[in-house]
């Protein structure tokens, strides 16, 4: 249908509802988008701004939404990076202790999920379709419920404190949505590949690691950030488990300890909240199409 | 998943068992002995099964040891008068008593927390999901920049909450915060209000007076902003697979916007969203975090979650966190029993 005979349409009736309609949700869609840009934005940038700020400034006029060049202090940074040692908060020693839980975290959970979600969604086996919706159960139980037992059985074990110990308790976080990716993903590689492999003379585990895997490459890779971001982000198991070690406290925990601890200026945690946020913002917005088609693929299907 | 159902083969495996030969066992696995029209088909269907087992074992191992034996265990410290100090030498099986039982449901609090834990997790799932669905309809059609908008809009799901909680903490702190101070500038506030520590605040409207939980609605607000773009990115998924045709047609016809909404995408849209509200409940039920970094749980704002939290490190009493976890965990599964059995269908073509 062309332009001019849609015009004709609506010419019939001189101020339609479709019409008004039409205008008014034109403009409430900038109005809209705007509106989510700012409350988005917004605390970002408050984040970094009061990052560099001088406190007092800060309490001077709390206001203010920018900071001049006179003001302009990256002494925070310093603050929060310097090692416990030097009188500082230690955070680079604490970026360490992020990255190797949340790598663990990753490693571990690919390890027991890849194999899992293949079964689910390739192959036809006694129960599957039941432990499909066992690994969708995993979600119903709270993370403080898990807590719990995993606390007193990692006191018993004597891993209560250690950095191994947290990445084993993420997989217990990171299980149900890997599970769920890749098996989204498994579903879309045509049989017809794996059975040509087969006919090559591939077993099936040579037919999953020479053609599955690295057909599946991007999803992998989407699940990885994926499961990273969670266990970077976490918070709940790093208190429960780290708080007492803090050579082994990661950013997030150690952040909050700062906040709780003796009098720290707002701005030396706004700097602190910086550091924690950039690696994985970072992360995501080099990924960002891979993760989010990784984690809705599936949901367009009606 | 696509495929359809198999009949269980002969029964020979049980999903207990663990499969004998490991995976990628050869052509000629046991099984062409089995009597049968085609015992051909069936040795291949033997052998599908058999690898299946094969391969779900470490997940479902590592499942069960992170997973399913801890819930179980919680369910015996739940029966159990368990104190930290002294777990270290308590067998798994002690004295059983409904002593922790009795304790939660009569501490002063519980139901208060339990009715808190409802009104915030309601209040936070439909307010992300509505906000998600504004979003996605306002980003649906292309303009310049719209991959930035989008990309800044996944941010507040994508921050740590670490992070995030502090920055609301200190933006609506009535000392130092930017909210308070362009509220007394531009809306002419009186006092500056402490959002994350008011209990209740009076507000005068049209002359009646109402009582607002002020720190819950902040909690809540957090939330739908923190979630928001989860919903988002589903729903915008899906609203770009449904076929042009379909509005077009109704454009022709002459129907409105809210019309086309009402009539062609919400029906399209509604497994989505029946799969979204499921997913953010469970999740908010169960949230620590967020309530924990924002409040402590002081203000009216005591969730469920918190309060096993205090008691596992407060009061170091096990048996009373894991019996509160417990009826948090068995509530949730009412609820959604209660959810599947009216509305289930959608959600579980869904997942």
């Amino acid at each position: 249908m062309s332009r001019a005979d849609q015009a004709q349409v609506r010419a019939r009736v001189p101020f339609s509802r479709a019409q008004f309609e039409e205008r008014l949700f034109g403009v409430l869609r900038w109005v809209v988008i705007a509106f989510l840009a700012l409350a988005t934005l917004v605390p970002f940038y408050y984040m970094l701004l009061l990052s560099v700020k001088p406190i007092d400034a800060l309490l001077l006029d709390p206001g203010r939404l920018w900071v001049s060049t006179k003001e302009f202090t990256l002494s925070t940074y310093e603050e929060v990076l310097r090692p416990t040692s030097e009188g500082g908060q230690g955070f680079l020693g604490m970026l360490r202790n992020s990255a190797l839980a949340s790598v663990g975290a990753v490693v571990l959970t690919l390890l027991a999920a890849i194999p899992g979600s293949y079964a689910v969604s390739r192959l036809r086996f006694f129960g599957g379709r039941h432990l499909s919706a066992l690994f969708l159960a995993v979600y119903l139980f709270p993370a403080t419920l898990l807590a719990v037992p995993l606390f007193v059985m990692f006191a018993k074990m004597g891993l209560q404190g250690s950095i191994v110990g947290l990445a084993i308790v993420y997989i217990a976080q990171t299980v149900p949505v890997s599970i769920y990716m890749l098996r989204n993903y498994f579903a879309t590689i045509p049989f017809s590949i794996e059975e040509a492999a087969a006919l090559d003379g591939c077993s099936r585990l040579q037919t999953i690691r020479k053609v599955v895997l690295p057909l599946a490459a991007p999803s992998l890779m989407a699940t990885g950030l994926y499961i990273f971001m969670i266990a970077w982000n976490e918070f709940l198991f790093a208190l429960l488990f780290l708080a007492a070690t803090p050579e082994n406290w990661t950013v997030s925990l150690g952040l909050q300890q700062l906040a709780n601890g003796i009098e720290v200026s707002k701005t030396v945690l706004m700097a602190g909240s910086v550091v924690l946020t950039v690696p994985v913002v970072l992360l995501f917005l080099a990924a960002e199409r891979l993760l989010t088609e990784g984690l809705t693929s599936g949901a367009d299907k009606s | 998943m696509t495929q359809p159902t198999t009949t269980p083969q002969d029964g020979a495996t049980r999903p207990g068992d663990t499969p004998g030969p490991g995976p990628g066992s050869g052509p000629d696995a046991p099984g062409g002995g089995t009597p049968g029209r085609r015992p051909r088909r069936l040795s291949a269907a033997a052998r599908e099964n058999r690898a299946g087992l094969a391969f779900v074992t470490p997940t479902v191992v590592v499942v069960t040891v992170v997973v399913v034996l801890p819930i179980l265990w919680t369910v015996l410290l739940a029966f159990q008068n368990a104190r930290l100090v002294d777990i270290q030498g308590m067998g798994l099986l002690g004295d059983w008593s409904l002593e922790n039982f009795r304790a939660v449901f009569g501490s002063p609090g519980f139901w208060t927390s339990l009715w808190t834990t409802l009104l915030y997790t309601v209040g936070s799932t439909a307010g992300s999901i509505l906000l998600g669905l504004v979003a996605a309809l306002a980003l649906r059609k292309p303009f310049r920049g719209r991959g930035l908008v989008r990309g800044a809009m996944l941010l507040p799901y994508v921050a740590p909450v670490v992070a995030v909680a502090f920055v609301w903490e200190i933006a609506l702190s009535p000392q130092f915060g930017v909210v308070n101070e362009w509220g007394a500038k531009l809306l002419g506030w009186d006092d500056p209000v402490a959002f994350l520590s008011t209990r209740s605040y009076e507000v005068s409207l049209f002359g009646a007076d109402f009582e607002l939980p002020l720190a819950l609605l902040t909690v809540i607000a957090f939330e739908t902003w923190r979630y928001f773009p989860f919903a988002f990115l589903f729903l915008l998924a899906r609203l770009q697979a449904v076929p042009d045709g379909l509005e077009e047609a109704a454009k022709v016809d002459g129907a409105a916007p809210t019309q086309r909404f009402r009539h062609v995408l919400l029906p399209q849209l509604m497994p989505v969203v029946a799969l979204l509200c499921v997913l953010r409940f469970i999740m908010e039920f169960n949230k620590f975090d967020d309530v924990y970094l924002l409040t402590g749980g002081g203000s009216g704002t005591d969730v469920v979650a918190v309060r096993v939290y205090d008691f596992l490190t407060a009061r170091f009493d096990v048996g009373a966190a894991a019996a509160q976890a417990l009826v948090l965990a068995v509530i949730l599964m009412v609820l959604l029993g209660l959810y599947f059995t009216f509305f289930g269908r959608k959600v579980q073509e869904e997942s």
